[in-house]
Order: C-alpha cells, then sequence, then structure tokens
C-alpha cells in the first residue's frame, strides 16, 4: 500500500544537521575564526556589509561563515538580521570631503591639489599567484608615509569652479527609504543610488559595462575615487547637539561623463555617483555609470532603449536577495500547478488524436 | 516584547510592531478595494523572497496570541515549505497550530484552498509570486498600473481568445485570472483553476507578495469571477479519477508516479481533507 511520504519535518532537521558538518569541514583542519575573516577576507567582509545595508564587519565575517563563503547567502543573513533592528534616528549626512582618504586618485588631472594617493590596491600587481602564501602569509610592515592632516578637496570642484561641469545643487530634502517604503516609480535620483548601494555587484557591473560597450554610452571618467574613513554623527534632541557615533569606511566615486549644451545653455560636463560602503571601488565606479545612464531624461538625452537607460528594468532586478530567493523558489513543489498542466496537455492532445499510452499505463 | 514567546529576542510573530501596523493598514485598504493591489513595505524575512515572504508578513500582522495557524504547501501540512514556516510561527509566535482545516483560526496556503469549505471567522492567507495577472501580457508596472487604473483589461480577453482559437482551450491551468465584483482583475496566486470557484467564499482572503511588495484581499462572501466566454464557458476541471485512498470523487487530486513502468495513481492534494474521510470509513481502490 501506498503511504504518503510523512517526516518532511525530521527530513529537514537532518539537512541542517548535515550542513553544519559541511560547513565545519574537515575537523582536523583548525576552525577558522570570525575575526580571521573579519581582518583576512576584508573584501569579502565589505561586499556583505554593502549589499546587506548594515556596516558592522564582525556581523558581516560572522555572516560568511555561517554561509560557508557563499557571499549571496550572507547578503541574506545580514538582510533578514537588520529588518529586525529598532531605528533610533538618523545619522546627519557624511562629509566625504572630510574623508581621511587612504586611497585617492583621479583619472582627469595628472595631479592635483591633495595628490593621487595609491592606497592598498591590487591594480598593479601582476596577477601571478603567490605561492610563498599557501606556506607562510607573514608580510614586512609597509613603509610608512607622511600624512597630511588637511582635508582632500573634491576633484570635481575643480571643474565646478569654471563653471565646467554641472551644478549638483544642496538638497535638504528628506532622502526616501527604500528599506521602509515600497519602490514606486519614477525613484527619484536619491532612491535609484540606494538601491544600486545595496544592488548585485556583478549585476551592477554588467549594466555599466554594457554603457561602455555603446548601449547608452555617456563616456565616463573617473573625476576621482577616494576610499578612506569618515565620521558618522547624529543630532541628539536631548542634547541638543550632535556627537559622533562612529567612523565608517567608504569609497566614493564621482565620474565626469560626456558633456551637454543646447542654444541657450554651453556645453557642460555631466556626474556620474557612486558611494558604497567599505573598500568596494568596482562597484562604486559601476554605480556611477548606471546613475548617470539613469538620468537620460532629466538630462535631455534620448532614451535608445538600452537595458541601463530603464529605471524599472535596473531597480526591478539588481536585488540579489530578491532574485536568488525567486530563483531558487522554483526548487519548492509545484506539482499541483505541474498536474494541471499535465492535465491540461493531455487534454489537449488528446483531442489531436496525439496521445499514446494514456489507458495503458493506468 | 508585549507578549510572552519562546523566542526572546524578537518580537511577537517576529516583526515589530510598526511593521505589523503598516501591514495591516495594507490589508484593510485592501479589504476596502477587494483586488486592488495595495503596495507595501515589504520586509526582509529570515526566509527566502519567493519563498512565502508576502505570506508569512500578512500572517505576522492578522495572528494572535489565540489563534490557531495551520499551513498547507500543495494542499498538504506536510510539504517541506509549510513544516518550515509552521514552525517558525510556533517560535516567533508560540501560537497553537494544527492540521484540521475546521480548527483553524487562520491558513497560510501555497498554491491550493482547502476542500473543506471554510467559515466565518477563518482567514486564508496565500502566497503569492507574481501577484499582477497581467504581468506576462505587459513586463512594466507602471503600464499595468495604468491599465488597471484605466480597466484596460482588453488584452488578457485576446490572449484567452488566442488559446482558444490555437488549442481549442483556454491554456491556462493554474493562476487561472479573475473578476472582483465587476471591477479589478486580480491574480488568484498560483491555484489550480479548480480552486477558483471556492473563492466565493464565507472565510476573508488575504494575498501576500512579498518580494513584489503588494498585498490585496477578498472580504467574505465577494464576487469572483473567472474569465470566460460565453460558448467558452469556464471549466475548473480535475484529473478524472477519485482519490485511491480515499475514494473521494470531488477533490483536486495530486499524480504520484509508482514504479518506472509508467503506473501512477491518483490521491488527494488536500491531506488533511483525506487523511479525515480515512479515519471516518471511506475508502480508496488502494485503501
Amino acid at each position: 500500500m501506498y503511504v504518503a511520504v510523512k517526516g518532511g519535518e525530521r527530513a529537514i532537521e537532518n539537512a541542517h544537521a548535515w550542513l553544519a558538518e559541511e560547513r565545519r569541514g574537515d575537523t582536523d583542519v583548525a576552525e577558522l575564526s570570525v575575526a580571521q575573516i573579519r581582518e583576512q577576507l576584508s573584501l569579502a567582509v565589505n561586499r556583505v556589509m554593502a549589499e546587506g545595508s548594515l556596516f558592522d564587519p564582525d556581523l558581516a565575517a560572522l555572516a560568511i561563515k555561517q554561509a560557508r563563503g557563499d557571499l549571496i547567502e550572507a547578503i541574506f543573513l545580514i538582510r533578514a538580521y537588520r529588518t529586525t533592528l529598532p531605528r533610533f534616528g538618523f545619522s546627519r549626512p557624511i562629509e566625504t570631503a572630510e574623508m581621511a582618504c587612504d586611497r585617492r586618485i583621479s583619472a582627469t588631472f595628472k595631479d592635483l591639489p591633495g595628490g593621487q594617493v595609491l592606497g592598498p590596491t591590487f591594480d598593479y600587481t601582476h596577477r601571478l599567484l603567490d605561492f610563498k602564501l599557501a606556506a607562510d602569509g607573514e608580510v614586512p610592515p609597509a613603509p610608512m608615509g607622511q600624512t597630511s592632516a588637511e582635508p582632500v578637496p573634491h576633484v570635481t570642484g575643480f571643474l565646478n569652479r569654471e563653471g565646467l561641469i554641472e551644478e549638483a545643487p544642496a538638497d535638504d530634502s528628506d532622502p526616501g527609504d527604500l528599506t521602509r517604503e515600497p519602490l514606486e516609480l519614477p525613484a527619484d535620483r536619491s532612491l535609484r543610488l540606494q538601491s544600486l548601494a545595496r544592488a548585485d555587484e556583478g549585476f551592477t557591473l554588467g549594466m555599466a559595462y554594457s554603457t561602455q560597450r555603446g548601449y547608452a554610452r555617456t563616456h565616463a571618467f573617473v573625476a576621482e575615487l577616494r576610499i578612506g574613513t569618515v565620521a558618522v554623527e547624529m543630532d541628539i534632541p536631548e542634547l541638543g547637539f550632535e556627537i559622533e557615533i562612529s567612523e565608517i569606511t567608504v569609497t566614493e566615486c564621482e565620474t565626469v561623463n560626456q558633456f551637454k549644451g543646447s542654444k541657450t545653455e554651453p556645453p557642460q560636463f555631466t556626474r556620474g555617483y557612486g558611494l558604497i560602503f567599505g573598500q568596494s571601488e568596482r562597484k562604486a565606479i559601476s554605480v556611477a555609470l548606471v546613475d548617470r545612464a539613469l538620468r537620460w531624461d532629466e538630462l535631455g538625452e534620448d532614451d535608445v532603449g538600452a537595458p541601463a537607460q530603464d529605471a524599472e528594468f535596473v531597480l526591478y532586478h539588481g536585488d540579489n536577495v530578491q532574485a536568488t530567493g525567486f530563483l531558487e523558489h522554483i526548487k519548492l513543489p509545484h506539482y499541483v500547478d505541474f498536474q494541471s498542466e499535465l492535465e491540461l496537455v493531455r487534454k489537449l492532445r488528446r483531442e489531436a488524436g496525439s496521445d499514446k499510452g494514456q489507458e495503458a499505463a493506468e | 516584547m508585549e507578549w510572552g514567546n519562546s523566542m526572546t529576542e524578537y518580537n511577537f510573530a517576529y516583526l515589530d510592531e510598526q511593521t505589523k501596523r503598516m501591514i495591516r493598514r495594507a490589508i484593510l485598504k485592501g479589504l476596502a478595494i477587494p483586488g486592488y493591489q495595495v503596495p507595501f513595505a515589504s520586509r526582509e524575512m529570515p526566509m527566502p523572497y519567493g519563498w512565502g515572504t508576502g505570506g508569512v508578513q500578512v500572517s505576522a500582522a492578522v495572528l494572535t496570541p489565540e489563534d490557531t495557524l495551520k499551513v498547507i504547501d500543495q494542499g498538504a501540512d506536510d510539504t517541506t515549505n509549510a513544516v518550515s514556516i509552521r514552525k517558525f510561527f510556533e517560535r516567533t509566535a508560540g501560537v497553537a497550530t494544527t492540521t484540521a482545516t475546521a480548527e483553524a483560526s487562520v491558513i497560510q496556503t501555497r498554491h491550493r484552498i482547502p476542500e473543506e469549505p471554510l467559515v466565518e471567522d477563518q482567514i486564508l492567507v496565500y502566497q503569492v509570486p507574481i501577484p499582477e495577472p497581467l504581468r506576462f501580457l505587459e513586463p512594466r508596472e507602471t503600464e499595468t498600473r495604468k491599465m488597471h487604473s484605466l480597466e484596460e483589461y482588453g488584452p488578457m480577453h485576446v490572449k484567452l481568445y488566442e488559446d482558444i482559437s490555437r488549442h481549442g482551450h483556454i491554456a491556462t491551468a493554474y493562476a487561472y485570472p479573475v473578476q472582483v465584483e465587476g471591477r479589478y482583475m486580480m491574480d488568484p496566486s498560483p491555484i489550480p483553476k479548480f480552486d477558483n470557484p471556492k473563492m466565493e467564499m464565507p472565510a476573508i482572503q488575504l494575498f501576500g507578495a512579498g518580494r513584489e511588495q503588494r498585498i490585496y484581499a477578498l472580504p467574505p462572501y465577494t464576487k469572483v469571477v473567472s474569465l470566460d466566454f460565453e460558448d467558452h464557458p469556464f471549466d475548473p476541471s480535475k484529473a478524472p479519477h477519485p482519490c485511491r485512498l480515499c475514494g473521494a470523487e470531488g477533490a483536486y487530486l495530486d499524480e504520484v508516479i509508482t514504479d518506472d513502468e509508467g503506473g501512477r495513481m491518483f490521491v488527494c492534494s488536500d491531506t488533511d481533507f483525506c487523511e479525515r474521510r480515512r479515519a471516518a470509513g471511506h475508502e480508496g481502490a488502494q485503501a
């Protein structure tokens, strides 16, 4: 006699136990500590913080450990945790002009006030596997330079003095909050940038790359890419003044893009912008390019039908937690739907006179 | 933490009270405009999008400590995702759970409506993947919202007509579109069209789409019409067999493959319904 399979509950528990064992791996190999992940896989930690929308290196490292290194899974863990956190208020906007820069480069000027600071970059490394690392990861300390206490001015400010680049007027209105309001279109630039900041790095990179290859080309120069720490300040109503609550690392990219002008307005360069938690420069540059492509309407450009110009397409498909959930949900049982399709197809085939074996099999 | 619960670090039913209030407002708006998709600020839940986060948020917003919850997936209480969601609410809300349809005050479902008719005071919560019935005719949300506000439903009728001209039948077997109170076209979630006629019921029906950030609702006894044509009336057909275990004639059936020679049998997809019938002495051919 056929008995409908029971025991889903035990199967789930056993699967979880097996998963935990697989996560740990061979117990003869020392277990990874959260601190090791935080310190030695810091770019993975940065990505999880950026796309998880939560600046907490320890939690991000824990999520990476729990997720067995699957970064999208780790991002999901962080997002799910983040939703449960109470909201005490909002910080003041961070001042990236006051950033203590670890890295600051400009592709548009050879030299400039504040200088070019390469910082800890892969850029000019030769991508040769370093077999020494397999045996011994100890490194001599890097040479120290002089740091300047002076704030490093933004490169676009130099262009602005000549009126060569579009104004980015100060806007004191409250930005929208994607995590508290449903995304509705058209989305303004602050919402688009928010959405892109937490969008999947690969998706954003692909979108940005497509603009470089001609799908809504905006010809971007990296006016400035800076990475460093900024203070997070918050107004405390009870105190009547703001206090610094934390310091965070961010990556900011400003692009200078092809100009526009009209009979009445002289030609000016335009801007793209990206700001990301942590050291995440591939993502910051990608966001700046996609941001610029999405601005076609306000800048009076043509809609050439490129994916990166389509805010609805970009914003609805860039979130990897949403995307992976929906994609993977097709693993769930669908036998009720499938059954109804089966019956429909059988019926249509029967009527078309092409059904074979239906009766015989029963 | 206003109610005692077994997972002390989280609020009753996981979501904080502010969030639940926001969801309840969306539900009330949905009930006031049956079939209209209300945008809501869906939260990231600890289970993936596409796995019932909309339904879970709606359930969390309507559950009270006195409720008894039933969770089904494909009609069954013992499918893995139903087990997982039921456990989630056992842990976070500490509510009583049941598999008995009649004993539940809140039923969260994926892809089915229970066979046993629901009554007033029950709430049926659907998990919805794509809330927009027009989505596969028009991928843009900005466009489909316009179509709803203008009641521009012609393209759907054209699609159904094209099915008939191509196949002789409307080739939609599940998520079969309905029109609510003569106004909004609505996706009934991917239930088989066999279940569509049950949607005119005494219970409240709430639909949650987490990833798509939409909630919609049907108040009790709302008129729900499955789209059709005069000469091609709606046909809620199912496999023409009785259940092999309980002998039920009018229940929706799953096809179970029993060997590798093409042998198969048909059994009730509603496991609670089937078990109850068997307990009452009903027998199918293989019982």
